[in-house]
């Protein structure tokens, strides 16, 4: 027996011969390639500002292309007190940045060394943004749509979005995905001019919120009626964060499905 | 001892795996700049989208860099945002190494020509105009294909409906087409400068225009007015449909 620690728990030479060098230093005929596509997906995230506040919610799914592959996602990533971070596109991208986001929590919080100036929102998005348009750079791009909710340093409502281009926005209502065709119109509805977000109740958006997963759950195949809703709000001089996990959407209605034929079965 | 052959090797590919990630969007809106004989404009829609959707209604395009220059930088909007911030940055260390040194208008032209020729083999994909004064004091405007090629003019439209404003500014601010009444066509109209309200005139109307005819451009128009006093903005809702 080979008595160098090297070898310990490696197949022997005697019976396996040498080990192939080749195998391990191996090059491939063709450039590394970076660009992946996205494997485990999380649908919509949907959020809108309000009055004193902003309210963004996401549900719980994650496919493996047409799969219901997981129904215990969290994609609204708590950042310090008062951001909430909402990623839809690929699961493991998504818990990467889950990974970035909490080492920024913690450089900024625990090592603060700069008299308590605290990470909001916008430098959140602004962080999470140049990750984004850098990945992009570099051909290797991750796979996401980002909504960071949460409050500038005046404490107004902030609403900002970034996906896997570096391609930044905002406005009074943002949703990624499908929720980009099927959600925004009925939020934007409720508030036809961003500056009117004012003009919207706390209860308006928690009810607006939740009338469009409903709309998604019924359309969206990729989206469950398992979610989670964030609701962010200012008062009193202090941030209040309600979030609340395995929600699910409620007053379903199927009876337009009763009628419905066609989609490929048998017709008429 | 020879070596037991094992099928790794053959896990090597040799045909490359087709996939195709395009780092590239189209995020519409569209830009104009004019120069007048003691001012500049820039003008820009607010409207963001992607494909059919309109991301956001109000998301600014047109800066104010400092030293009395507005910028802007349309098309990919990741690009136009990231050219910016390169010009931003660049200017805030000019202006430590250089003891507050105004940065004149043709000298920030060609740094952003090297801003844009030195990602010539990866362009941002935008149309980049600039406005302010120049060394006179008059008006002054540069263009920008995306990878820096670029001149000094009186006035320039970029970005989506850059096709349909250009030549309404050929005739209206360059006079091209325009001939003295009774000429028979034989004496062309004489150039002029013109005030700042004819040209706020222009560039609403080229933009109300532009509003109906092209389905990116709309929702709202910023102007950024430069004049020896400063920077001025002015906003004027467009249609939203």
């Amino acid at each position: 027996m080979n008595h160098d620690p090297f070898y310990w728990g490696r197949p022997s030479d005697e019976t396996y011969g040498h080990y192939n060098h080749a195998i391990a230093n191996a090059k491939s005929q063709i450039p590394t390639s970076h660009t992946q596509q996205p494997i485990i997906t999380g649908t919509s995230v949907l959020a809108l500002k309000f009055k004193n506040g902003v309210a963004i919610a996401a549900d719980n799914m994650g496919s493996y292309g047409s799969l219901l592959r997981f129904n215990n996602i969290e994609r609204l990533i708590r950042v310090g007190t008062e951001t909430i971070v909402g990623i839809s596109g690929d699961i493991s991208d998504l818990q990467y940045i889950e990974r970035l986001l909490h080492q920024l929590q913690t450089e900024e919080e625990v090592y603060d060394s700069d008299g308590g100036h605290n990470l909001r929102a916008p430098h959140v998005h602004e962080y999470l943004s140049r990750v984004m348009y850098n990945r992009r750079l570099k051909m290797d791009p991750l796979w996401n749509a980002i909504i960071v909710a949460g409050f500038s340093d005046d404490r107004t409502p902030f609403l900002r979005y970034v996906d896997l281009l570096g391609v930044t926005y905002g406005s009074l209502a943002l949703a990624t995905g499908f929720g980009a065709h099927l959600a925004v119109p009925l939020l934007r509805k409720l508030v036809p001019y961003d500056a009117d977000y004012e003009k919207v109740s706390e209860e308006q958006a928690r009810v607006a919120i939740a009338d469009s997963l409903r709309v998604l759950y019924y359309r969206d195949a990729r989206s469950s009626d398992k979610y989670t809703f964030a609701v962010l709000t200012f008062e009193n001089d202090k941030i209040n964060v309600d979030y609340k996990q395995d929600l699910k959407v409620e007053n379903q209605s199927w009876r337009f499905a009763e009628n419905l034929i066609g989609y490929g079965s048998k017709q008429q | 001892m020879t070596t037991i052959a094992s099928e790794y090797g053959n896990e090597n590919n040799s045909v490359p795996i087709e996939h195709r990630f395009n780092p590239y969007s189209d995020n519409g809106g569209t830009v104009l700049g004019i120069a007048g004989e003691d001012f500049a404009i820039l003008a820009g829609d607010t409207r963001i989208v992607s494909g059919y959707n309109i991301d956001s209604r109000y998301e600014p395009k047109v800066f104010d860099v400092g030293d009395n220059i507005v910028m802007t930088a349309n098309g990919f909007a990741a690009d136009g945002a990231a050219l910016i911030d390169r010009f931003k940055s660049a200017f805030k260390w000019y202006k430590f190494d250089n003891n507050n040194k105004k940065l004149t208008i043709q000298s920030a032209a060609r740094y952003i020509q090297h801003l844009l020729y030195g990602k010539r083999f990866f362009p941002f994909y935008v149309s980049t105009l600039i406005a302010g004064l120049d060394e006179e004091g008059k008006g002054a405007v540069y263009s920008y294909d995306p990878v820096g090629s670029y001149e000094r003019e009186q006035c320039r439209a970029g970005g989506a409906a850059a096709s349909l404003i250009m030549p309404f500014l050929d005739n209206q601010v360059n006079f091209k087409n325009q001939f003295e009444p009774g000429s028979d066509g034989r004496v062309k109209k004489p150039l002029r400068y013109l005030s700042l309200e004819e040209v706020l005139a222009l560039v609403r109307d080229a933009f109300t225009s532009a509003t109906e005819r092209h389905i990116q451009v709309g929702d709202g128009l910023e102007v950024l007015i430069v004049t020896k006093d400063g920077i001025k903005k002015v906003y004027y809702p467009l249609k939203r449909d």
